[in-house]
C-alpha cells in the first residue's frame, strides 16, 4: 500500500488474467468435446445431441459459445413474444423495480425507527432482541410466510426485499445516531436548539454517512435476494430467468445472467457510493 | 356402479349411465341435478357418513338443508349448474403452467387458439414448480391450473396444505408419459431387485410418479421408505443431478427423461406406460368456487381444454403440436427432444431407436377409479393417515359427469363407467374394492 499503482496496468493486467482464463476454458471444452468416431446411424444421432452421438455428454458451453448468445441477447434485449419469452433487459427492468420497491419501503420505516431507536437507550434495549432475532433470517424462509399471508406473488418478492434489507439500515442508523459527539449535542443544547432542529441540523448531517453506509449494504442484499426470491416464485425478473433457463438446461444463458447480475449488483453499489461520498464529512 | 353414475346425470330421468339423455334438465335447479347439489352440500357440511346418516335420521334432510342453505346459497349453485351455455362471465384468465410435455393440452390451445374459439382470452403462465402452482391456485391468483391428479385429492383433503381446500380436476390432461430414467453407469442394472441403496428423484411428493415409483419398487420387494431414498426434485435439476451423479435415477415427467438421453446422462429404463397402461399424470384443475361463481366460464373453458385435449390425442397433429410448443414461451426446449417425446419415435439411451406412438396419451375423461387408486396409494404410504369415504371423495374431486358431457357434446366417445377396472403393474384393481386392493400389499405404512 505505498506507492501508488498506475490504472492502465492494473486494467492492463486484468485483461490478461480474463484472457487466460477464457482462453483456457475455452481448450477444456474443446478437448473433452472430442470423444471417440462417430459410429452411430444417422437417424439416431439426429435425435441425440452432437456429444451424445459420440458417446459423451454434451460439454459445458466454451465462451465463444456464450459470447455469441450474449449478442443475441443483447441485440433484442425488449422483446416481448408472450408471457413467457421476454428480453432479458425487461426481466431486469422488473427486478429493478421490485428492488427499489423493497428498499425505498425499508429505507422509509428503516431511518426514522433508526433515529428513534438511537436516540433513546431504553427503546434500543428493549428492541434489540428482536432486530437480532430475525437480521439472520434468509429471504427464502420468508417466502412461503409471505405466500401464504399475502396472497400475492408479486407484493411477497416485494415484502421479502423489505424484510431482508431494513436490517442493515435500521442498526447503522441507530448506531451512527446514538455516536453523535457529545459536545455537539451540548453545543446545541447551549444554543437551545428544540429536539427536533437538534435532529435535524445536528444528528442528521452527523449521522449521514453511517446511514449512507447501512443503505449500501442493504441495497447489496436486496440484490442477492431478489435472484432467490424470484426463482422461486417465477413470473418475471432476472432471478426468473435464470430458472427458466435452467429449466431449459441451457448453462449458456445461466452464465450470461451471473454476468448480468453482477453488473448490475455493481452499478447499484456505485451509485450509494457517490451518494456517500456526497454526505461524507471531514472532521 | 352404475347407479353411482345415474344419480349424477343432469336429465331428470333415470337411464343407463351411456349418456344419452332423452330430455333436457330442468332449468331452474329442481330435478336430479339440483339433488346432486343438495347431496354435495349435505356431505360438504357432514363429511363422517355415520354423522350424516344420524343427522338426516334425527331432523331430516328438509330441515337439514334450510339450515345448510341459510349459509351456503344452494339455490344459486342449482340454477347454476342447471343452466346451459351462455357468455362466459369473466373472459380473462390466468391458467398456471409447469413447462413439461404434460401440460401439452393447456399450453397448445393457447397458440393453436382453442381458447380464443371459445371466447376466452388466457394468459397461460410459466411456474417455477408445484408448491408454487399450489399457492398462487389457492391464492386465486391463477383462475385454474395445470396440477398433478393426485394434488387436488391432497388439497381437498386438507393434506400438504393447512386446511381442506377445495378443488377439483375438471379433466385430466395427459395418460401415460413418464418414464423411469437411470443414470448411464446403471445399465446392467435393469431389475429394481439390483436397486437397493439408490437415490431416485420424484417430482412432487402428491404425485402419480411417486406412487408408482413406489409400487414399482415395493413389487421387486423393496421398501421404497428404508431400501432406497425418494427425493421429491424439480424435474431439470433431476437431470443435472443425474450429470453430477447426485442421484441414480428418477421417475419423472418429459420433456426430462427425453432431455437426459439427449444430453448423454441417462437411458430409459421403461416408459410408464409399462407399468400402468392409461394411468393419470396431471390434470386441469379449477378451484370447486369456480363452478358456481363463473359456471359459463367453468364450461366454456372446459370446452376448450377437452378440444385442445383430442387434439393433441391424434397422432397426426404431434409433430404440429411439437412446433407450437417447444419455443421460449412455452416449453423452451429443443425441437427434436419435444417431437420425440410427442411422436413417440425416441432414442433410449441404450443406442436404439424405439417406435412407441402411444407413449404419451391425451385423454380427458377423469375416471373415479383413478382417483380411489391415488387414494389408496395415499392411505398405502400414510400420507392420508385416516379412513375416508374414498366414491364421495372420487366423485367429488373427479369431475367425470362435466367431462363426460363435454366429450358428449363433442361427439366423443365417453366412457360408460367412470368406475374402471385397472391392471396395475400386473394385478387387478377393482375400484369397487379398495379395502381388499390395500390389504393385498405386502410392504405398507399403514
Amino acid at each position: 500500500m505505498n506507492a501508488t499503482v498506475p490504472v492502465w496496468r492494473a486494467a492492463l493486467l486484468s485483461a490478461a488474467l480474463l484472457f487466460a482464463f477464457l482462453f483456457a476454458w475455452e481448450m477444456a471444452v474443446q478437448g473433452s468435446a472430442t470423444g471417440g468416431p462417430a459410429t452411430v446411424d444417422p437417424e439416431l444421432a439426429a435425435l441425440l445431441s452432437p456429444e451424445a452421438a459420440r458417446g459423451s455428454q454434451t460439454a459445458m458451453p466454451a465462451p465463444t459459445a456464450i459470447g455469441k448468445r450474449l449478442l443475441e441477447l443483447l441485440s433484442d434485449p425488449f422483446h416481448q413474444r408472450g408471457t413467457n419469452d421476454q428480453g432479458i433487459g425487461i426481466q431486469i427492468a422488473w427486478s429493478l423495480w421490485r428492488v427499489m420497491a423493497g428498499f425505498l419501503l425499508a429505507a422509509v420505516i428503516a431511518i426514522p425507527l433508526g433515529f428513534v431507536i438511537g436516540m433513546s437507550p431504553l427503546l434500543n434495549a428493549a428492541l434489540n432482541p428482536f432486530i437480532q432475532v430475525l437480521r439472520p433470517v434468509s429471504p427464502l424462509a420468508w417466502m412461503p410466510l409471505a405466500l401464504y399471508t399475502i396472497k400475492d406473488s408479486n407484493i411477497s418478492s416485494i415484502f421479502v426485499i423489505f424484510i431482508c434489507s431494513i436490517w442493515p439500515m435500521l442498526l447503522n442508523t441507530a448506531f451512527g445516531v446514538a455516536s453523535v459527539r457529545r459536545e455537539w449535542l451540548n453545543v446545541a443544547r447551549t444554543l437551545e436548539a428544540g429536539r427536533w432542529r437538534t435532529a435535524m441540523r445536528v444528528i442528521l448531517p452527523a449521522a449521514a454517512p453511517t446511514i449512507l453506509t447501512g443503505m449500501r449494504i442493504s441495497i447489496g442484499i436486496a440484490w442477492l435476494v431478489i435472484v432467490a426470491a424470484e426463482m422461486l416464485v417465477g413470473g418475471t425478473g432476472i432471478g426468473y430467468w435464470v430458472w427458466n433457463q435452467w429449466n431449459n438446461l441451457s448453462i449458456a444463458d445461466i452464465v450470461i445472467a451471473i454476468l448480468m447480475i453482477g453488473l448490475v449488483g455493481l452499478a447499484l453499489d456505485r451509485l450509494l457510493g457517490f451518494i456517500a461520498q456526497a454526505v461524507a464529512w471531514q472532521e | 356402479m352404475a347407479k353411482l353414475f345415474d344419480r349424477l346425470c343432469g336429465c331428470g330421468v333415470s337411464h343407463s349411465a351411456d349418456f344419452t339423455c332423452a330430455e333436457e334438465a330442468p332449468r331452474d335447479g329442481t330435478g336430479e341435478l339440483g339433488r346432486a347439489v343438495n347431496e354435495a352440500a349435505m356431505r360438504a357440511a357432514f363429511p363422517e357418513a355415520s354423522t350424516r346418516r344420524a343427522m338426516l335420521t334425527a331432523f331430516g334432510a328438509g330441515t337439514l338443508l334450510a339450515a345448510i342453505e341459510g349459509f351456503l346459497p344452494l339455490q344459486n349453485a342449482r340454477e347454476a349448474m342447471a343452466q346451459a351455455t351462455g357468455a362466459p362471465e369473466k373472459r380473462d384468465l390466468k391458467i398456471g403452467f409447469i413447462p413439461i410435455t404434460c401440460a401439452t393440452p393447456i399450453i397448445m390451445a393457447d397458440p393453436m387458439g382453442f381458447y380464443r374459439k371459445h371466447n376466452l382470452n388466457v394468459e397461460v403462465i410459466r411456474t417455477a414448480g408445484w408448491a408454487v402452482i399450489r399457492d398462487r391456485a389457492i391464492a386465486r391468483e391463477y383462475d385454474a391450473a395445470h396440477m398433478l391428479a393426485p394434488m387436488p385429492v391432497a388439497m381437498s383433503l386438507g393434506i400438504g396444505v393447512a386446511n381442506p381446500i377445495p378443488f377439483s380436476v375438471a379433466a385430466i390432461e395427459n395418460i401415460n408419459g413418464q418414464a423411469i430414467t437411470l443414470a448411464n453407469k446403471h445399465r446392467d442394472k435393469r431389475d429394481p431387485k439390483d436397486w437397493r441403496g439408490f437415490r431416485l428423484a420424484v417430482p412432487f411428493d402428491f404425485s402419480i410418479h411417486n406412487y408408482l415409483l413406489r409400487a414399482y419398487v415395493a413389487e421387486a420387494g423393496l421398501d421404497p421408505d428404508r431400501d432406497i431414498q425418494i427425493r421429491s426434485v424439480p424435474p431439470p435439476e433431476m437431470v443435472a443431478n443425474l450429470r453430477a451423479d447426485n442421484i441414480d435415477g428418477f421417475l419423472g415427467p418429459d420433456p426430462f427423461n427425453q432431455r437426459a438421453v439427449f444430453d448423454g446422462v441417462g437411458f430409459i429404463h421403461l416408459l410408464t406406460r409399462e407399468l400402468w397402461d392409461g394411468h393419470p399424470c396431471c390434470a386441469f384443475a379449477v378451484p370447486r368456487s369456480m363452478i358456481t361463481d363463473t359456471p359459463n366460464t367453468y364450461a366454456a373453458l372446459l370446452r376448450a381444454i377437452v378440444e385442445a385435449t383430442a387434439h393433441s390425442n391424434n397422432p397426426a397433429n404431434r409433430v404440429e403440436v411439437a412446433n407450437a410448443i417447444h419455443g421460449p414461451n412455452y416449453l423452451n426446449q429443443p425441437l427434436t427432444v419435444v417431437q420425440q417425446v410427442l411422436t413417440g419415435t425416441f432414442a433410449d439411451g441404450l443406442g436404439g431407436v424405439q417406435r412407441v406412438p402411444n407413449r404419451i396419451g391425451f385423454d380427458p375423461f377423469p375416471y373415479h377409479s383413478m382417483a380411489v387408486w391415488i387414494l389408496t396409494q395415499m392411505r398405502r404410504w400414510n400420507q392420508l393417515p385416516r379412513d375416508v369415504d374414498w366414491r364421495a371423495v372420487a366423485e367429488q374431486t373427479f369431475l367425470a359427469l362435466d367431462a363426460g358431457r363435454v366429450m358428449r357434446d363433442l361427439g366423443m366417445a365417453v366412457p360408460a363407467n367412470p368406475l374402471r377396472t385397472e391392471t396395475i403393474l400386473g394385478k387387478t384393481f377393482d375400484p369397487t374394492q379398495p379395502e381388499a386392493y390395500m390389504a393385498s400389499f405386502a410392504i405398507k405404512r399403514n
